[in-house]
């Protein structure tokens, strides 16, 4: 299917919420959930969801769902989780992305790191546009999820921190953001130490990070997810210097 | 040395078995290793080896003996460090690289190594078992330099699977006598982690 067609696909509303939906949770989701999410029966998030997948917006797959109710539960049920092939529609077309490869493998063997990393970090100091540092992670998952980051909090020991991010909001200083997006992605796969290395000054400069605020990125690189982890600037929790 | 030590096998022989994946590169010291501007990555060293012996799919590195690793070994020059191992596929040795806390020393490269102008990195695909010995890896980062990249030596961004590698071995075993160069099997797409495979 086109990029277009399948990006039309999204104009239907209730599709729209199925689909940003799927794609925020990270995970397979089972219809029964995405339905509830979307506030519709059941069988209409099917037909959307089977429409999505026919779309190349979604991947759907059987999984025996653990869910924790629910009458379906124990037996195979269809889940969809977002698809990772890219989609993008320029009118007139345009090619950055031929732009952005160009330049970075002429950076990578110039040895350009020092100089674009430079370049990233005021340009993410003039995104942050003279507002003071990012002041907590709640904020920095504000400005991230603004830029396409994808983020969610997490344990700093790496579990998901969905389920207790209601008890206790925000000050808990063994959690950490971490991001499911590279906005970078297709340029980041090829050249990695160059790219990451660009991301990681960006956040720096757009969450005040490096400017005595209250939140410090570093390179922390996992499969499958952007290679910055965002985390409180000085953790109270076993704070050894 | 904690990695496991097969017995080597005396000449790689094509045909069925499995294959791993050598990979070997230098790097040229900005500073000898005793520098204090050297520090950050002489610390990060013990901790990044102990990562990828225990990654899935690390198969083994070269270690100098009685050493925890190979930095004293300088058999590209005085002032070359190499990094030589064996992984089990090419995507975990790329996860590893690449998306762990290697990539943070890579990040830092320049404040560390000179940059390199020809490649300083090549893969060659070898029989499980097989211990590699750094002759061998000189001379595929020779072939590397000398002939770019093709299924006896390769990089990431131009690489071939373990069955291309296989085929052109054994063609090239053929072709022997005749005086013929090893048969290039078609090129294979620039290799990619399965996360970007399906991108369209």
């Amino acid at each position: 299917m086109e990029d277009i067609d399948a990006i039309a696909a999204l104009q239907d509303p209730v599709r729209r919420r199925l689909y940003e939906y799927v794609a925020a949770q990270g995970r397979e989701v089972g219809r029964n959930e995405a339905a509830e999410a979307a506030g519709v029966a059941r069988t209409l998030a099917a037909f959307h969801l089977d429409r999505l997948a026919d779309a190349g917006l979604l991947e759907s797959g059987s999984r025996r769902l653990t869910g924790r109710s629910g009458p379906g539960a124990g037996r195979p049920a269809k889940v969809y989780v977002r698809a990772r092939a890219e989609r993008a529609v320029s009118l007139p077309a345009r090619d950055y992305r031929t732009a952005a490869e160009l330049l970075a493998e002429a950076a990578e063997e110039a040895g350009l790191d020092a100089g674009l990393r430079a370049a990233a970090r005021s340009r993410g100091e003039r995104l942050r546009d003279a507002r003071e540092p990012c002041a907590d992670l709640e904020q920095a998952m504000e400005i991230l999820a603004a830029r396409g980051y994808e983020p969610h909090l997490e344990d700093a020991a790496g579990e998901s921190a969905e389920e207790t991010a209601d008890a206790a909001a925000g000050e808990d200083p063994a959690r950490v953001v971490r991001m499911r997006n590279c906005p970078f992605h297709a340029v980041a796969e090829r050249f990695p130490p160059l790219v990451c290395g660009m991301n990681l000054a960006l956040l720096e400069g757009l969450l005040g990070a490096d400017a005595g605020g209250a939140v410090r990125a570093r390179l922390d690189a996992r499969p499958g997810a952007c290679c910055v982890v965002v985390e409180p600037a000085a953790p109270s929790k076993n704070n050894i210097h | 040395m904690t990695a496991p030590t097969p017995a080597p096998t005396p000449a790689p022989a094509p045909g069925p078995g499995p294959l791993h994946l050598a990979e070997f590169n230098v790097a040229t010291l900005r500073h000898p290793l005793d520098d204090p501007r050297m520090a950050p990555f002489v610390e990060l060293l013990d901790p990044i080896n102990a990562m990828a012996d225990g990654t899935p799919g690390f198969v083994w590195r070269l270690v100098e003996d009685g050493a925890p690793d190979a930095t004293g070994m300088r058999p590209a020059g005085d002032d070359v460090i190499v990094n030589f191992s064996v992984w089990e596929t090419q995507e975990a040795l790329w996860d590893f690289t690449y998306r762990s806390g290697h990539l943070e020393v890579l990040r830092r490269r320049r404040e560390w190594f000179e940059r390199h102008v020809r490649a300083h990195l090549v893969l060659w695909w070898i029989p499980a078992g097989h211990v590699p010995t750094v002759a061998e890896a000189l001379e595929r980062l020779a072939h590397l330099h000398a002939h770019g990249p093709s299924p006896r030596a390769f990089t990431f961004a131009s690489s071939y699977t373990a069955a291309e590698a296989a085929q052109a071995e054994s063609a090239a075993v053929q072709g022997k006598g005749r005086g013929g160069a090893p048969a290039q099997s078609s090129r294979a797409a620039a290799w990619r982690p399965a996360a970007a495979a399906a991108r369209k």
